[in-house]
C-alpha cells in the first residue's frame, strides 16, 4: 500500500497541490509521483527521520500548563507533505506585500506626526483615537528611515475560488519565522531527492536580511553595532525561536534585567567585561512591558528609560513602540484605502471583505448574518477570543451579539472563508487539511519578502485554526520554479 | 558574556557539585555505621553539622535518626541544600542558559532531574539507597565530563569551574571541621584501628582514599589526612587545590585583580600550617577560610553579577555630601 492519489478528496476547495479532476497541478505532479512511488514503510520512516531531526535540533515551542508542573517544551508537529506555489505567482504576491507594508509604514509615521490620512477624512478620528494599540507616546518620533514596522509578518489565506487575500497583518512581535527556516532543514534531511529534481528556491537568506535590516537602523556610525534580541525568557511559547534569531544573527539574547539605561540615556547591557553600549534591540516583547517607567509600571521585562533612550535616538527599537497601531483588526479594514492615499496605486493583494462593527450599517449587517461569519475581537492574536459563526453555539453566538452592542469599536467580522487545503500525511493516506500561509517582511533601508514563508496547517479534520497552541502544525512551503 | 548568563553556569556549576557531595556523604556515613565497633555511636547528627544546616533540621525534626537525616539531606524540599532541591536548582539554572551550554548536557542533566523524581520515593531505604546515591554521583560526572568535552572553553566555562570549585572547597573545609571534631580518639589500645578507621572514611567521604595511598605513606593519622585534604596541590578535592583552580579560572577573567588577590592570599595562609599539634586551633582557622571563601564568593558577585550604574554612582559622589 502506498498514496493512492484518486482517494484524495478536497471537497470542492481549492487544493494547492490537487486539481478538482483529482489531477496533480503542474507544479506539484513530480512530488505526488515521488509520493506515491513510496511504500508505507519508506513513508513512516521518512516520517519517523522528520520527527527525529526536529528532536535532534531542538525544535520546540512552549505552552503552559498546570497539570504537567508549568511550561513544557511541545515537539514542533510538522508534516512532510511541502506546500507548493509557483513562482510565477509568487512574484506577484511578493509585490503585492511590498506595496502594502510600504503604505503600512507611511500609514504609522503619518499617525504618529500630522494625521493627514484622518484630516483628509480617509479614517476617522474616533477610530484612530480609540486604537489599543495607538501610543500616544510615540507622537512626534523620527525612527530611522521612517520605518515604524522594521519586521511584519502578513497573514495570507485563500478561498475557494484560488484569490489570495491577506487576512490580517502582524507588526508588532510577529512569530514563526524560524519555524519556516527549520522546516526547509528537516525538508532537505529527508527529502533530498527532491531538491535535485525541483528547482526549489531556497529561505535560507532570511536571517541575513534581518541583521542588515537591524544594522541599518545602528545610531552610532560603526561597522559592527551592538546587536541584542530582547526576549521575555524561557518561559515564552517562542523562545526557542528568540534563541535561534539570535544565534544565527550573532546577537546577544537579552532579557530586561541585562539591560539598563544610564544617565546618558544610552542602552547598556550587563556583561562580565561591565557596561556595554547597545545599538538596536530587535525586541520581542510588546509595547506595554517595555518601559514600566512610560507603560505598565508593573512590567518586570522591560528596562526603565528605554522609550527616553529611543525618543532621543540614541538606541533603535525593532519594531518601534506604537508600530502595532496598524495591528488593529479595524484599521486593517483601512488598508486598501491607505495604499489608494499614500501610494496613489490600487492594492494589489486583496482585503478580505470586512464588516466594522462601529458602523451602524455594519453593525446591523453582522448582528442579523452572525451564523455565517467570523466575528473577532480587534486586538487579539493567536486565534483567540474569536467567534465562528457557523460551528458556533447559539449561546456563543449570543454572547458575541452583546459584545459587539456593549463595544462595537473593538469588533469587526468578515465572511467564513473557505480556505484552500492541502494533502496531509494521516496515518498512511493523505488527507485535506486547511492552511494559510505567513510571510516576513523586512524593511528598513531596503525591502525583503521571504521565499514564501511559514504555511501554518490546521492538523484537525475539518478545523480552520492554525495556530500552534490549538492543534496546528506546519509545512516547507516551496516556491517553484518551472520555467516559462 | 552576560552577566546573568555568567551567573547562572557559576551556580549551575555549584549545585551540580552540592549534590555530588550530599551523595556521597550519606554513602559513605551509611557504610561506616556498619563497621564501628559495638557501644561506639557516631550517628547521623554531623552530617546534619555538615551540611550546616543545624536550626533548620531541629526546627522541623525531633531526633537525628538515620531515616530522618537521610530523608532531610536526600529528599527533604524544605532544606534548600537537600540533594533533591540542589538538582532542581541546577537544572533550572541550566535551563535559562540552554543556547550556551551543549544540547547534550542540556539533557543530561534535564534527565537526571527526572530520573531522582521518579526513583526518590522508591531509594530512602538503605538497600535500594547505595545504587541510587551512586547512581546519581556518576551521572553528575558524566554531565561534568560532557561539558569539559564539549562546552566552549571561554570565560562560561571558568565561571563553571569557579562554582564548583568554590562549592568543593567549602565542602572540604565543612568535612574536616565537622569529622576532626567527632573523631573518637584512641585512649585505650583496643580503639585504636578504630582512630584510622574513621579517618579512612573521611578520606572515603571525599573520594580520597587512593589517592592518599599513593600521595602519603605509613600508617594514617590526623595529621597526616589533615595535610592531605587541605593541602595537597594533586588532589581535586584538597582545599589548597581547589583554591588555585579557582585562582586559575579567575585570571582568564576581566577585572580579577582584587579577586586573585584574595585567592593568594588564602592559599598563602592555608601552605603554612603544619596540622602537627594542637598549637593551630583547628576550628578558628576552618571559619576564617570559611569566611574569606564567601568574602570571595561574594566579591565575585559583585565584579560580574550584580553590576552598578556606574555613571550614577560618579554623579552621587559629585553631589555636596550630607552631614
Amino acid at each position: 500500500m502506498s498514496i493512492n492519489w484518486k482517494e484524495y478528496q478536497s471537497q470542492g476547495l481549492f487544493d494547492e497541490l490537487v486539481l478538482p479532476s483529482g489531477r496533480a497541478r503542474k507544479s506539484a505532479a513530480p512530488l505526488c509521483r515521488y509520493l506515491s512511488k513510496l511504500s508505507d514503510e519508506e513513508l513512516q520512516e521518512r516520517r519517523a527521520a522528520s520527527e527525529l531531526a526536529i528532536k535532534s535540533m531542538g525544535i520546540t515551542f512552549t505552552v503552559y500548563s498546570e497539570e504537567e508542573g508549568g511550561s513544557i517544551d511541545r515537539m514542533w508537529p510538522f508534516d512532510i507533505v511541502p506546500r507548493i506555489i509557483e513562482k510565477k505567482e509568487w512574484d506577484q504576491i511578493q509585490t503585492g506585500l511590498i506595496q502594502r507594508v510600504k503604505a503600512l509604514n507611511m500609514f504609522i509615521d503619518d499617525i504618529y506626526h500630522e494625521q493627514r490620512i484622518v484630516k483628509d477624512g480617509i479614517l476617522p478620528v474616533e477610530l484612530m483615537k480609540d486604537s489599543k494599540n495607538f501610543r500616544p507616546q510615540c507622537v512626534g518620533i523620527n525612527p530611522p528611515h521612517g520605518v515604524w514596522a522594521h519586521i511584519c509578518g502578513s497573514d495570507l489565506v485563500r478561498d475557494a475560488e484560488g484569490v489570495v487575500y491577506v487576512l490580517e497583518d502582524n507588526l508588532r512581535v510577529p512569530s514563526g519565522v524560524s519555524y519556516m527556516l527549520e522546516n526547509r532543514h528537516v525538508m532537505k534531511r529527508i527529502f533530498p531527492e527532491m531538491f535535485e529534481n525541483y528547482n526549489i528556491q531556497p529561505v535560507n537568506e532570511y536571517t541575513s536580511h534581518l541583521y542588515e535590516t537591524l544594522a541599518a537602523l545602528s545610531p552610532r556610525d560603526i561597522s559592527e553595532p551592538e546587536i541584542a534580541v530582547l526576549t521575555p525568557g524561557i518561559y515564552n511559547s517562542a523562545y526557542f525561536e528568540h534563541a535561534y534569531l539570535a544565534q544565527q544573527i550573532g546577537a546577544e539574547l537579552v532579557e530586561g534585567c541585562d539591560l539598563m539605561v544610564d544617565s546618558d540615556d544610552c542602552v547598556y547591557m550587563k556583561t562580565v567585561e561591565g557596561l556595554t553600549r547597545v545599538d538596536v534591540i530587535y525586541r520581542r516583547i510588546d509595547d506595554e512591558f517595555l518601559d514600566p517607567e512610560v507603560f505598565n509600571p508593573d512590567s518586570m521585562l522591560g528596562i526603565p528609560g528605554i522609550m527616553r533612550a529611543w525618543k532621543k535616538g540614541n538606541v533603535a527599537l525593532a519594531n518601534a513602540p506604537g508600530a502595532g497601531v496598524a495591528d488593529d483588526k479595524v484599521i486593517y479594514a483601512f488598508v486598501p484605502k491607505m495604499i489608494e492615499y499614500y501610494l496613489n496605486e490600487k492594492a494589489l493583494l486583496p482585503n478580505v471583505p470586512t464588516y466594522v462593527c462601529h458602523y451602524k450599517e455594519d453593525r446591523d449587517y453582522v448582528l442579523d448574518n452572525i451564523e455565517k461569519l467570523v466575528v473577532k475581537p480587534a486586538n487579539e492574536s493567536g486565534g483567540y477570543g474569536m467567534l465562528i459563526g457557523p460551528h458556533a453555539k447559539k449561546e456563543e453566538r449570543e454572547k458575541f451579539k452583546r459584545l459587539i452592542q456593549r463595544d462595537p469599536r473593538n469588533y469587526i467580522a468578515q465572511p467564513m472563508l473557505t480556505l484552500s487545503t492541502a494533502p496531509t500525511l494521516v496515518d498512511n493516506h493523505v488527507e485535506a487539511r486547511h492552511l494559510d500561509l505567513r510571510p516576513f517582511i523586512l524593511s528598513a533601508k531596503k525591502t525583503f519578502v521571504t521565499t514564501g514563508g511559514l504555511t501554518r496547517v490546521a492538523l484537525k479534520k475539518g478545523s480552520i485554526i492554525v495556530n500552534s497552541s490549538q492543534g496546528g502544525g506546519s509545512k516547507d512551503t516551496w516556491i517553484v520554479d518551472m520555467g516559462a | 558574556m552576560l552577566s546573568r548568563v555568567a551567573e547562572r553556569i557559576y551556580w549551575m556549576g555549584r549545585y551540580l557539585e552540592r549534590a555530588e557531595n550530599s551523595a556521597r556523604l550519606v554513602n559513605v556515613n551509611s557504610h561506616l555505621l556498619l563497621d564501628l565497633p559495638k557501644g561506639v555511636t557516631l550517628g547521623w547528627w554531623p552530617l546534619i553539622e555538615i551540611s550546616g544546616s543545624q536550626d533548620l533540621f531541629n526546627e522541623h525534626y525531633e531526633e537525628a535518626s538515620e531515616k530522618l537525616v537521610v530523608k532531610f539531606l536526600i529528599a527533604d524540599a524544605k532544606n534548600h541544600g537537600s540533594l533533591s532541591n540542589s538538582i532542581f536548582y541546577a537544572r533550572e539554572n541550566a535551563r535559562t542558559i540552554r543556547d550556551i551550554i551543549p544540547s547534550e548536557a542540556w539533557e543530561k542533566i534535564n534527565d537526571l532531574f527526572d530520573f531522582v523524581k521518579e526513583s526518590l520515593p522508591g531509594s530512602m531505604a538503605r538497600k535500594k539507597r547505595f545504587a541510587f546515591l551512586q547512581d546519581v554521583t556518576s551521572r553528575i560526572q558524566q554531565i561534568t565530563g560532557l561539558l569539559a568535552g564539549t562546552m566552549l572553553h571561554n570565560v562560561g566555562y571558568d565561571f563553571l569551574r569557579l562554582g564548583r570549585n568554590l562549592e568543593r572547597a567549602e565542602m572540604t573545609t565543612r568535612i574536616v571541621d565537622v569529622r576532626s571534631e567527632s573523631i573518637i580518639t584512641a585512649e585505650t589500645e583496643d580503639l585504636a584501628p578504630f582512630e584510622q578507621f574513621q579517618w579512612v572514611s573521611v578520606l572515603h567521604s571525599m573520594s580520597a582514599y587512593l589517592a592518599y595511598r599513593q600521595e602519603v605513606h605509613g600508617i594514617i593519622k590526623s595529621d597526616n589526612v589533615l595535610r592531605f585534604l587541605m593541602q595537597n596541590p594533586y588532589f581535586p578535592r584538597s582545599f589548597a587545590r581547589c583554591v588555585n583552580e579557582t585562582k586559575i579560572s579567575l585570571l582568564n577573567l576581566p577585572n580579577n585583580e582584587k579577586l586573585v588577590e584574595l585567592a593568594d592570599t588564602m592559599l598563602k595562609k592555608i601552605n603554612k600550617l603544619s596540622f602537627k599539634t594542637a598549637d593551630d586551633p583547628l576550628d578558628l582557622l576552618i571559619d576564617k577560610l570559611q569566611i574569606e571563601l564567601s568574602e570571595l564568593n561574594k566579591s565575585i558577585t559583585k565584579v560580574y553579577f550584580s553590576l552598578e550604574r556606574t555613571q550614577k554612582t560618579k554623579k552621587q559622589k559629585e553631589l555636596p555630601e550630607e552631614v
